[in-house]
């Protein structure tokens, strides 16, 4: 197909579909005028029931835990996916790779960048923790701590040399924490069914409310995400600089 | 004015999709999907949103307060950190076709390659 016949059919299918839209929104409640009734109930029942503070936390991995699981099982597998796409095959054309324009000499990485990298490195660890451990009572979580975390070795990468990155980020190590994180989820499912509850029922003791220890099986499944998405996420990092890097040295 | 956080959402949806229609190139496209796949935020929060309500946080508000619906924002939650491996997957295979065909455009993968 054409590339001119292609947008004009993009044209028509678009007005198509704002009008679609057009309808469809003129059927919901003008903005401020939220209906309910499913956010109302967690709202009422998140501390009364779970000693949960934060409501989105106590929808993620507790009320509809097991829709939870499922999008973590999408992360583990696009991750699994990059690998097996990016992994090194024998007959694979080899490029030079160059970071930088043509022409051009590579800058060096300032002392400055290097040392502040070097010190964020800890405090990033710190705020991670922190963020992942702390999902039930304010805004935060596995996912979001999960992030934070992945960023510090790529901190240590800016702050160092690649060789120094892979022998501070060993590879097997973060795999093993990817797949406990991810297999955990599911062990603590079953651990509901051995403890008599039904899969992902919180069967543990609530705690008390606004402490650390509050939330039953909400809080340890935020470790288990929370080992899940920044081993994930570190993996896809390290696949994508060895990607481009190693390949510059052959 | 109500309305407008929803227009909003499909503006961006739009823009997205016009980006993926024209693209001439895998990464532009890529992240044309993920811009479309932002407006569903918009929308979400804009469906959840009460006027005058609070943040569904609990910590520091007395149980009752009125809040905005946390079930649309777990959704988007989850929804933001897939989102970032699902592009880093199709970039991936972005990298592939470029070692495979030497192209990143669409319009020049014509043929079929076994």
């Amino acid at each position: 197909m054409k590339r001119k016949t292609r947008t004009r059919l993009f044209l028509v299918g678009a007005c198509a579909l704002a009008v679609v839209f057009a309808l469809g929104v003129a059927g919901l409640p003008p903005l401020g005028h939220y209906r309910g009734p499913y956010g109302d109930v967690v709202n009422a029942i998140s501390v009364p029931e779970r000693h949960v503070t934060d409501a989105v936390t106590a929808v993620n991995f507790d009320i509809r835990g097991f829709d939870t699981m499922g999008e973590e099982y999408i992360l583990f597998t696009s991750v699994m996916a990059v690998l097996l796409l990016l992994r090194k095959q024998k007959n694979e054309p080899r490029h030079e790779h160059e970071d930088h324009a043509p022409g051009r000499n590579g800058v060096e990485t300032s002392d400055a960048v290097r040392v502040v990298s070097l010190l964020l490195v800890g405090a990033t660890i710190v705020f991670g923790i922190y963020v992942v451990t702390h999902g039930q009572l304010t805004p935060g979580g596995g996912f979001q701590g999960g992030v934070v975390l992945a960023t510090a070795p790529l901190l240590l990468y800016l702050a160092g040399e690649f060789k120094q990155f892979k022998k501070a980020v060993p590879r097997e190590l973060v795999h093993a924490g990817e797949a406990l994180g991810a297999g955990g989820y599911v062990l603590i499912g079953l651990g509901c069914l051995a403890a008599g509850g039904a899969f992902l029922q919180n069967v543990l003791p609530f705690g008390t409310k606004g402490s650390i220890f509050s939330g039953g099986t909400i809080a340890v499944i935020d470790l288990s995400v929370g080992l899940e998405v920044s081993g994930g996420i570190a993996l896809l990092l390290m696949v994508y600089l060895e990607e481009t890097l190693e390949l510059k040295q052959e | 004015m109500s309305y407008l956080p929803y227009g909003v959402a499909i503006w961006i949806f739009l823009v997205g999709l016009y980006g993926l229609i024209t693209s001439r190139n895998f990464v532009h496209l890529i992240i044309c999907l993920s811009v479309v796949q932002s407006s569903t935020y918009v929308l979400l929060a804009a469906i959840g949103y009460r006027t005058g309500s609070a943040a569904p946080i609990f910590a520091d508000i007395p149980q009752g307060t009125p809040a905005v619906d946390p079930v649309v924002q777990a959704l988007m939650l989850t929804d933001i950190v897939v989102e970032v491996t699902v592009v880093a997957l199709l970039l991936a295979l972005a990298v592939q076709t470029h070692k495979r065909h030497g192209t990143v455009d669409p319009d020049k993968l014509r043929a079929l390659r076994g």
